[in-house]
């Protein structure tokens, strides 16, 4: 038998400082770890990049010729009007990816090997998001690289421009949240990936492809009201989108499109933030 | 501070699930430098003892300490000193052997050079270092389960505690594993380890304890727990079901005990205390009586007749599933 001395436990960082200084840090090799995946295996962005890519090769060149959403005809304008929404429709699919990726990590055992280590617990969640982050914003590099090859171009100054996509991504941050909070809550990767069934309905039921005035009333004010559209519309407007924040709005939300784009985020997060840090407190009943 | 000798101690540990107790006052002791076994089927415990050991899961009775520290107020220190691998295989495999390991120093807080170094001595000490650049999905069972082992390994941990390590490995696989506990062992580390094989616990543990329904049932070496289950029983299937009488007959008179006999199977089976011995007499004897045998057998009790047997005063064990 070998008795045994704890070790002193000089190094625990139990300043607030040094534990945020621990917290950042973890929460960067996370962050590069989940680089390592992207350098690795790139047919990660084809896969999640598949669906949105697909989208606008259907809706400019299948279907924009029979739309007409500027009232100038048929199939005119309609790219610069759909780009916007594909832009804000592949940032609130995202949520599904941030759950997915979270439900692989508690089945393949990751979340109880890092719960189990000395790290800073936050950081399993923090650097997920960080590295979403800027996959998102690699998303959305490249989608924008189509969408100028196949003719849209933001109408709105540069200042403006980086706004939207400011937007977009704040968009994507409060869905992290939400992915973070489904993740956790959901038994399996299988039930990740029927998240679908969840969000097609919240990408279609919007402003992103057709105006939600063309829509029967009750639809066209549940897809006004929808955060997705307000992004959409707030981000036209920033693009100087024509026809955009004009006229007469049909549903308050539509002339209040930046106030949404900024809001229903926020709010979002001011929902979702708690939840999540209390599905994560839960792992360990 | 006070030194310790049990590297793990709980008393009174009790969980419980909305209507289910997990865990139902469990006590052990494990002295440092020891491997134990937690020993019990699917469902008995196992794997809430060691999530709670292991600060995953809160304990809602008793007393849990690690490393002579208490895992309910001392999480932290505790997650310093102690190493786990779970039922899954917790490494990366988009990153290689050697990434993983240093990803994994880095997150126990090695600065980037010790991180490295690390990460080789432990490639080193598993037999990876052939493998160090190559990803785990390249890798057989066995040796991914070893790269589990040695990311569990990265603070040299006074507890490890391994989560059924050697469930879903082949025979090759469950060996490689095996060399890799002992020689943990040898260099002086506690280990804790859950399986619901008899022949593992046997294998690798100094003293087992035995589990079912959240509750101990018996701790001890494994020697004395199989004296305690019973002797290898010699089998024997005829051809001919009209032979049983005359078999068993034979079997009563050459082994001493009463044997038992399945009719449908046309199987008598006897407890033997000399195995080998008995097998060859039996074969001799009935040859000379001219029965015909379909099969003859030495085998020891599965752990579901152990269970039975060590259980036999309180009611069967509900669970179907013991193995």
């Amino acid at each position: 038998m070998t008795a045994l001395t704890p070790a002193t436990d000089t190094a625990i960082d139990d300043t607030p400082a040094e534990r945020l200084r621990w917290a950042l840090k973890d929460c960067w090799t996370i962050v590069l770890q989940e680089f390592m995946h992207l350098v690795r295996q790139p047919s990660t962005f084809a896969w999640q990049l598949g669906m949105p890519v697909m989208m606008v090769l259907m809706f400019v060149y299948v279907f924009g010729s029979a739309m007409d959403v500027t009232g100038q005809g048929a199939g005119e304008g309609y790219i610069d009007y759909a780009m916007p929404g594909l832009f804000a429709m592949t940032m609130a699919f995202g949520f599904m990816n941030t759950a997915f990726e979270v439900t692989l990590k508690k089945e393949k055992g990751f979340m109880d090997r890092f719960r189990s280590m000395p790290m800073s617990s936050s950081a399993v969640v923090t650097g997920r998001g960080i590295a979403d982050i800027i996959h998102a914003a690699i998303d959305l590099t490249i989608i924008a690289a189509l969408a100028l090859i196949i003719g849209w171009r933001s109408g709105g100054s540069l200042v403006a421009t980086l706004a939207a996509f400011g937007l977009l991504l704040w968009l994507r941050l409060a869905l992290i949240f939400v992915g973070v909070f489904l993740g956790l809550r959901l038994k399996n990767s299988e039930a990740a990936g029927s998240l679908f069934a969840v969000a097609f309905p919240i990408g279609f039921i919007s402003s992103v492809f057709a105006p939600p005035e063309m829509m029967p009333g009750w639809l066209g004010a549940i897809a006004a009201w929808n955060p997705v559209s307000s992004t959409a519309n707030a981000i036209r407007e920033l693009f100087a989108t024509p026809g955009a924040g004009q006229g007469e709005a049909q549903y308050w939300i539509d002339g209040h499109a930046l106030a949404g784009a900024i809001a229903w985020p926020a709010l979002l997060m001011v929902i979702f933030i708690p939840l999540a840090i209390r599905q994560f407190q839960n792992l360990s009943r | 501070m006070a030194s310790f000798d049990m590297a793990v101690r709980t008393t009174g540990l009790t969980k419980r699930y909305s209507n289910t107790l997990a865990l139902d006052k469990v006590d052990l002791a494990v002295p440092a430098g020891t491997v134990h076994g937690l020993l019990g089927p699917n469902g008995a415990g196992k794997t809430t003892a060691v999530r709670i050991l292991t600060t995953l899961t809160r304990l809602d009775e008793g007393r849990a300490q690690v490393a002579g520290l208490d895992v309910g107020t001392q999480a932290r220190q505790v997650r310093r000193h102690i190493g786990l691998t779970g039922q899954q295989t917790a490494v990366d495999d988009l990153l290689t052997a050697r990434q993983n390991l240093t990803m994994f120093g880095r997150l126990f807080r090695l600065d980037k050079t010790a991180a490295r170094r690390r990460a080789d001595e432990l490639l080193e000490m598993f037999s990876l270092t052939e493998a160090a650049s190559r990803v785990p999905k390249t890798f057989s069972g066995g040796m991914r389960r070893r790269l589990d082992l040695a990311a569990s390994m990265i603070l040299a941990p006074q507890v490890l505690f391994l989560d059924e390590p050697t469930t879903g490995l082949d025979p090759a696989g469950r060996r490689e594993v095996w060399q890799a506990v002992r020689d943990l062992a040898g260099r002086g580390a506690t280990v804790l380890l859950t399986t619901h094989y008899l022949d593992e616990a046997d294998q690798l543990c100094d003293r087992i304890s035995l589990i079912d329904d959240g509750r101990n049932l018996i701790e001890d070496t494994p020697a004395g727990l199989k004296r305690r289950i019973g002797d290898e029983h010699l089998e024997v299937t005829v051809s001919d079901p009209s032979d049983l009488p005359r078999l068993s007959e034979v079997i009563r008179r050459l082994t001493g005990a009463e044997p038992s006999v399945a009719e449908s199977a046309g199987t008598v089976s006897a407890a033997v205390s000399d195995g080998v011995t008995s097998l060859t007499a039996v074969a001799a004897e009935v040859r000379d009586h001219q029965i015909e045998i379909a099969d003859i057998v030495l085998r020891r009790p599965t752990l579901d007749e152990a269970f039975l047997r060590l259980t036999s005063d309180r009611p069967a064990p509900r669970k179907e599933a013991l193995r």
